[in-house]
C-alpha cells in the first residue's frame, strides 16, 4: 500500500490528491463511492452497478439482497431530502459509499439536512437502537399502517425498515454546517453471514 | 372492467389486472420515486371492482424486491381487496417468494396479520 508521508513525484497538486483520496480509500476498503447530484435516474444506475459488481464477486445472495434493499432507502432518502445548495456549489454535496471489511459490509451516506429535521430525526433512531428484533417489527407495522404519504421517506419507515434488515445498531452522526444546517451521516452494517 | 396491463421497467413492477383472462398479478420490482402516481389507475381498478365484484379472484403476488413507500402502498391496495371481501366476495392471495428471502416471506407474513381474507404464502 502507498505510503502517504512518501514524497510523490509530482508537481501537479490535484494529482497529489488524488493519490492521497486513492489510499485512504484502500486503508479504509472503501469499495464504492459517489459524491454529487442524486436523482431516481441515478439511484437506478448505482443499484445496478453495484447489484453486478457484487454479483461477481461471490457475495452471497441473501446479503446481495439487503444490500440492494439498504442503498435504495439510502439513496432515496438522499434524492428526496437533501438540502440543495443551488447549482454552484459543490460544498456539503451529498455522498454514498460502500465499504467492506473481513466479516462485514458498511453502507454510508452524508447529506445536508435542515437543523429543524434533527430532533425527529435523532428520536427515532435512538427509538430503532433501543429496540429488538421484535420490537423492530411491531414498530415498523405501526408506523407504516399510519404512515400518511407525505411522510413516508421522512424520518420513520425506511430507517426502521433498514435496522430490521441490517441487525445492527445504526451509527449516525450530525455535523453542524451553519446556523441553519447540518451533515446528517449514517452508516448501516451487513454482515457477511 | 377495464384490463391494466403495465410493463415491468427497472424500477417499477409488472401489473396485469385482467378479468377476461382472469389474471391478477403484480410481479417484479417496486421502487418507483413517486408511488402514488404510479399506483393510482390501481387503486382507481379496486373502487371500479368494489362497484362490480368478480367471482374467486386469485390475486397473485410475484415480488422480488419493494421499496418502503411501496410497501405502504401494497398494504393500501391489500386493505381495499380486503374490504371487498368482507362485502361477501370470496377471494384470495397468494404471496410468492424465494425460498432464500426470508426478508421477503416476513413481509407476506406480516400483511397476512393485517387482513381477513385467505392468505397463501408460497416458496418457489
Amino acid at each position: 500500500m502507498t505510503d502517504i508521508s512518501m514524497p510523490f513525484y509530482t508537481n501537479h497538486s490535484a494529482l497529489t490528491d488524488f493519490f492521497e483520496f486513492h489510499h485512504l480509500m484502500e486503508k479504509n476498503q472503501i469499495v464504492m463511492t459517489y459524491a454529487g447530484e442524486f436523482s431516481q435516474s441515478l439511484t437506478k444506475t448505482l443499484l445496478s452497478f453495484t447489484e453486478k459488481k457484487f454479483s461477481m464477486e461471490d457475495v452471497e445472495d441473501i446479503v446481495r439482497r439487503k444490500i440492494f434493499n439498504i442503498m435504495v432507502e439510502l439513496l432515496q432518502n438522499i434524492s428526496k431530502n437533501a438540502l440543495d445548495n443551488g447549482p454552484e456549489s459543490t460544498e456539503h454535496s451529498p455522498v454514498f459509499m460502500i465499504g467492506e471489511s473481513k466479516d462485514c459490509f458498511l453502507l454510508i451516506s452524508s447529506n445536508k439536512i435542515s437543523n429543524e429535521h434533527i430532533p425527529p430525526l435523532q428520536k427515532r433512531l435512538d427509538q430503532v437502537n433501543s429496540l429488538d428484533t421484535e420490537g423492530l417489527r411491531q414498530l415498523y407495522k405501526q408506523v407504516r399502517m399510519n404512515a400518511s404519504f407525505s411522510k413516508v421517506g421522512g424520518a420513520g419507515i425506511g430507517i426502521i425498515d433498514m435496522a430490521r434488515k441490517s441487525n445492527h445498531t445504526i451509527d449516525y452522526h450530525f455535523l453542524p454546517v451553519d446556523d441553519h444546517a447540518s451533515m446528517f451521516s449514517i452508516q448501516i452494517k451487513i454482515s457477511k453471514n | 372492467m377495464n384490463v391494466i396491463s403495465i410493463p415491468a421497467t427497472e424500477d417499477t413492477p409488472k401489473i396485469s389486472l385482467d378479468p377476461e383472462n382472469n389474471i391478477f398479478e403484480f410481479s417484479g420490482r417496486s421502487l418507483p420515486e413517486d408511488v402514488v402516481s404510479f399506483y393510482q389507475p390501481v387503486l382507481e381498478w379496486l373502487d371500479e371492482l368494489e362497484a362490480n365484484p368478480i367471482d374467486n379472484m386469485e390475486i397473485a403476488f410475484k415480488l422480488e424486491y419493494f421499496n418502503t413507500a411501496s410497501s405502504k402502498l401494497i398494504l393500501d391496495i391489500l386493505l381495499k381487496l380486503n374490504d371487498i371481501y368482507l362485502n361477501d366476495n370470496p377471494m384470495k392471495i397468494k404471496w410468492y417468494f424465494m425460498e432464500m428471502d426470508v426478508d421477503l416471506e416476513e413481509a407476506g407474513e406480516e400483511y397476512s396479520e393485517l387482513i381477513e381474507m385467505p392468505f397463501e404464502l408460497v416458496a418457489y
